[in-house]
């Protein structure tokens, strides 16, 4: 019955938060849910925000309480539908909860799967691999600048259906800081390293943005691995791109830069919060990222353009495609989803920008589910 | 009676630097008189074999730290005369860019760590170069350049037990010339420099600060002990100034005779010229032709620094730091 | 990334740099501590209050050098040292000891740069302690930082948490000029989430940590900490708080400091050192002159009394200033209940 059981976990708001606080419930157990019905509000220090059920179904069981402080991933509730028995709704809560529980600052009792280090061909690699049923795994490719955490809405609603993994990309996050040449065909023999290295012969990819210029470079590299395809305003097919978003995500220190450059990954620019602004400057102030964001920038988005352009190998490719692409996109013009082959399913998202995944979680998490179910 | 088994160019090289240093500060002494050379300036005339001695056995890989009596040190290590008139003169062209002055003449590619304007400031300076040198493995050896003023400072005190407890490969020279601006040392040094250096554990060596081979055998020594990993010490130069604590001091706490013998008769150059032509080491004329080049030499120095442009406005603000 | 102290950030930092380059080394008394004792434990300390503690074993005594008691002879060695290729950081035990070895620092490694025409570099760090609040009275309590920041040729960096504290000290350690680094000895037991990996933090741009509409706050050091919890406190009352930490005196991040007054134009200072000739001088004087057509009200100054820090407890909590003064100087100047911003 697991296919048919949500959960609800502690969402992410922003780049930077790690842990919120369930200020209150704004549904009661037995409540029927739609998509977008708004469950919880969840405060962090510097944001309160509604939060929309990403599902259809029936409130089933409350797992955390009013006042308690989480950490992001952490089981806050069950969705499912009525005829589900408690004894499930009671099993597949055990199984959420049975990886590491970790007691955090407040006493409150949060489980989380903690990302690991791997070694990827003498890098260190982080991963997060959240075991799900038997089925075709999915690998998260993130974009340019970004890291696994970006995939906090959507990498656990993609676990209860099959083994969900995220990784940072060289450069990113809690990964190595070196990129060879930083080109897709780089990084996409990391990716695959990823798979190798937990022992994965096959897969679904997921990739945003640079993340999808990677996940078309893997998929052409090894096409007998790539189950399918889901790109979210990937790189690659076309030649613009926003290159201040680019120059400022390489270059800017200074709080103020960061911020303005970041405001054009959301259709709405309230979503940079401070926190997410003070984790970007956090994270390009550690040694190497710097030189690591200008040679990837260097070999894909030279002089305010793309280069390295993969629209040819993906109409070649032979497994299925879909792309996703947010409306609003200010970073990557979702122009350049056009005139695709049929075959490949093209998806353009009202009020999303350049992260529909963040802005459109719902939505997005809709079509990726149906689109890896189908294949 | 050290002998003269030096090589030759060695002693070439350093009759050339006493004389240079020698013209230098003469020169100086009636430029400053002129009005033209602003500030304070203090002269190394009658001490040129100290300076010179000990220099000549170091090398550019070698680090000195020096006193407010710095034109010797920096002439006896090299440091080009042309640039360091300029900046006596206060020109951008000066060594320092006319930010230093007499005082602050230094250059590092020289491994001079600079005159220095605060009396005792040069010895935990060297501490730190010696380290250097020790920790860098370069086989370099520090020496601090400091008076009998310097002598009581508690810097140097500290230093000198410093040095040793760290067994570092430094050399501490006391250019005693008997007097710390217008007091005796007779008057402001208790006990004796021997006695110090005992008290710190560190090897003692003296030596007539007059003549340029008693000092560059013994702190030859020094310098060689420092070098081969055996610790600091520190060399005694007995000597005498020839102009006052600074130009314009009319020196009326010391008897004119005794300045008046002291150039008559313990004159480095002369006992250096004396000792080497007797022994057929060089001519009388080989050394005439050095005094006329040096003579050329401060004269070009001199022209240049007058003619060279002063710093301007932007130079006030930069080189306070590497970046800001 | 984990929550490490302000003590462990800074030993990381010292750690992971002197892995980095062979050039760092540390030199201070007792840095290690025990060299020669009966015991013949040659790291029975690791500094006084256990910051260095390790680091002996980790990289031995040619790398972490004890000194005897004589703050002048080692910091003009550092200086010496610095110039000549290597990197140190030197531990000044208290800032107070500063008396012992000013020279050094304010005639010679401050100097060296600009007196030789630009062709010297002094790459070192004194680090050193600060701050009242352990009963430590006159002579161990101070807050100097002003004192430094006085002297061109000096940066003065004043962290005001861990995380700040391991950014802040890496970068003092890779920069090209003396730098001297405020530790204050009530805050090593501060613990906050602090990234394993190396990272450093510039100089010269300041840390908005908290941003309001009403008022700013400007905090140097621990002054941060209490400040942003007057800010938490005013916030609840409808006063919003910007709280401004410069993070370092010198270079100090005026532009910042001026855009924030020109926002909020109510300015309120909090310094722990002395009030006169201080940093709440030298930033009202900044304000006033560039900023004075911003001013809706007085800039206010939340300072100790001028005095010696003294020792008896009474009197020192009077003596530092603390979060409900603060709230009273901001109270004192926030615009009417209707015109707030928040």
């Amino acid at each position: 019955m697991a296919d048919t059981i949500t959960p609800i976990v502690m969402p992410k708001f922003g780049l930077a938060m790690t842990e919120g606080k369930l200020a209150f419930w704004s549904v009661d157990d037995g409540d029927t849910l739609k998509v977008g019905d708004e469950i919880a509000d969840i405060e962090t220090s510097k944001i309160t925000n509604a939060y929309e059920s990403p599902v259809d179904g029936v409130l089933r069981r409350k797992v955390a309480a009013a006042g308690d402080t989480l950490r992001v991933g952490a089981l806050i509730g069950v969705v499912a539908p009525a005829d589900v028995s408690d004894a499930d709704i009671d099993s597949f809560i055990e199984t959420f909860q049975s990886t590491a529980v970790v007691e955090d600052d407040e006493g409150a009792v949060a489980t989380v799967t903690e990302p690991t280090q791997i070694d990827i061909g003498g890098q260190s690699i982080r991963v997060l691999d959240l075991h799900g049923p038997d089925g075709v795994p999915v690998l998260l490719i993130h974009g340019f600048g970004g890291d696994l955490n970006g995939w906090l809405f959507t990498q656990p609603p993609l676990a209860v259906e099959r083994r969900a993994i995220s990784f940072d990309l060289p450069g990113h996050g809690g990964s190595d800081k070196t990129v060879e040449d930083g080109s897709k065909e780089a990084l996409a023999k990391v990716a695959l390293g990823v798979l190798d290295a937990l022992g994965v012969d096959k897969a679904h990819l997921v990739g945003h943005s640079l993340g999808g210029g990677v996940a078309i470079a893997a998929a052409a590299a090894a096409p007998e691995r790539v189950a399918s395809l889901s790109l979210i305003a990937p790189a690659g097919l076309g030649s613009e791109i926003n290159g201040d978003f680019i120059t400022t995500m390489a270059e800017a220190t200074r709080t103020r830069d960061i911020e303005a450059g970041l405001r054009p990954l959301f259709a709405d620019p309230g979503l940079v919060s401070r926190d997410m602004v003070q984790d970007m400057q956090r994270f390009k102030r550690i040694d190497g990222v710097t030189a690591a964001l200008r040679a990837i920038a260097a070999a894909n988005f030279p002089d305010g353009h793309q280069a390295d352009l993969t629209r040819s190998r993906l109409e070649e490719l032979s497994a299925p495609v879909q792309i996703i692409w947010g409306e609003a996109d200010a970073v990557v013009p979702v122009a350049q989803s056009a005139d695709l082959p049929d075959r490949i399913a093209v998806h353009v998202l009202a009020g999303a920008g350049h992260m529909p995944q963040m802005e459109q979680t719902a939505a997005v998490n809709k079509l990726l589910i149906a689109f890896l179910a189908a294949h | 009676m050290s002998t003269l088994q030096i090589n030759r160019d060695v002693m070439a090289r350093s009759y050339r630097a006493m004389r240079t240093i020698r013209d230098f500060e003469e020169r100086l002494h009636i430029e400053f008189a002129t009005g033209e050379i602003p500030g304070f300036v203090h002269l190394y005339c009658g001490e040129e074999a100290s300076g010179v001695g000990v220099c000549a056995n170091l090398t550019d890989n070698d680090t000195i730290a020096s006193t407010h009596r710095g034109h010797g040190h920096c002439i006896a290590k090299g440091v080009d005369v042309g640039a360091m008139m300029a900046e006596i003169y206060g020109r951008k062209s000066g060594i320092c860019g006319g930010k230093g002055g007499s005082m602050h003449i230094a250059d590092l590619s020289r491994g001079m760590l600079g005159a220095n304007g605060i009396v005792g400031g040069g010895p935990p300076l060297i501490c730190g170069a010696a380290l250097s040198h020790k920790l860098l493995k370069d086989g370099g050896v520090a020496v601090a350049f400091y008076g009998d003023g310097a002598s009581n400072e508690g810097t140097t005190l500290e230093s000198l037990n410093l040095a040793s407890v760290w067994h570092l490969p430094a050399v501490f020279v006391v250019e005693d010339n008997g007097y710390g601006e217008a007091t005796a040392a007779s008057y402001a040094v208790a006990g004796t420099q021997k006695a110090r250096a005992a008290g710190f554990g560190m090897e003692y060596f003296e030596c007539d600060g007059t003549d340029f081979f008693d000092v560059y055998e013994v702190a030859g020594k020094a310098i060689e002990r420092a070098r081969r990993g055996e610790g600091p010490s520190m060399v005694h130069v007995h000597l005498s100034r020839w102009y006052g604590h600074f130009e314009g001091d009319s020196m009326s706490y010391r008897k004119s005779e005794d300045v008046a013998a002291e150039r008559r008769d313990r004159d480095c150059l002369v006992k250096f010229r004396n000792r080497t032509t007797e022994a057929g080491l060089f001519t009388a004329d080989e050394l005439d032709s050095v005094d006329q080049a040096v003579r050329d030499e401060i004269e070009l120095s001199v022209r240049n620094a007058k003619a060279a442009p002063m710093p301007e406005a932007p130079d006030l603000l930069s080189d306070v730091y590497v970046s800001y | 990334m984990s929550k490490k102290s302000y003590r462990q950030a800074i030993n990381e930092a010292l750690r992971q740099e002197m892995r980095r380059d062979p050039r760092v080394v540390l030199i201070g008394e007792d840095v290690a501590g025990g060299r020669g004792g009966s015991a013949g434990n040659n790291e029975s300390w690791g500094g006084v209050l256990g910051v260095t503690k390790g680091l002996y074993t980790e990289f031995g005594p040619d790398r972490v050098l004890d000194t005897p008691i004589s703050e002048a002879s080692y910091i003009g060695a550092a200086a010496g040292a610095a110039a000549t290729g290597l990197r140190p950081v030197a531990e000044l035990m208290f800032v107070d000891f500063i008396g012992s070895c000013l020279d050094q620092v304010m005639n010679q490694m401050a100097k060296f740069r600009y007196m030789f025409g630009g062709k010297a570099r002094t790459p070192l760090v004194i680090r050193t302690m600060y701050g009242a609040g352990f009963s430590a009275a006159a002579q161990h309590s101070q807050a100097l930082y002003p004192l430094f920041t006085h002297i061109p040729g000096l940066k003065v960096v004043v962290p005001s948490s861990p995380y700040e504290a391991k950014g802040l000290l890496i970068e003092a350690i890779r920069d090209d000029d003396p730098v001297i680094f405020f530790e204050n000895k009530v805050m090593y037991d501060d613990e906050e989430e602090v990234p394993d990996e190396m990272y450093s933090i510039p100089f010269g741009e300041a840390n908005l940590t908290r941003e309001g509409g009403d008022v700013t706050l400007i905090a140097i050091g621990r002054m941060v900490k209490l400040a942003n919890e007057a800010a938490d406190r005013l916030k609840a009352e409808g006063i919003g708080c910007t709280v401004i930490d410069p993070r370092t005196t010198s270079p100090l991040d005026t532009a910042t400091i001026l855009e924030c007054v020109a926002e909020t134009g109510r300015v309120v200072i909090v310094d722990e050192s002395s009030p006169r000739c201080g940093m709440a001088a030298d930033l009202s004087a900044l304000i006033a002159e560039e900023a004075f057509a911003d001013l809706k009200a007085p800039i206010r100054r939340v300072m100790p009394p001028h005095t010696p820090v003294p020792f008896a407890s009474t009197l020192e909590s009077l003596y530092v200033p603390d979060v409900n003064r603060i709230i009273s100087a901001v109270r004192s100047v926030a615009p009417q209940t209707a015109e707030r911003v928040a």
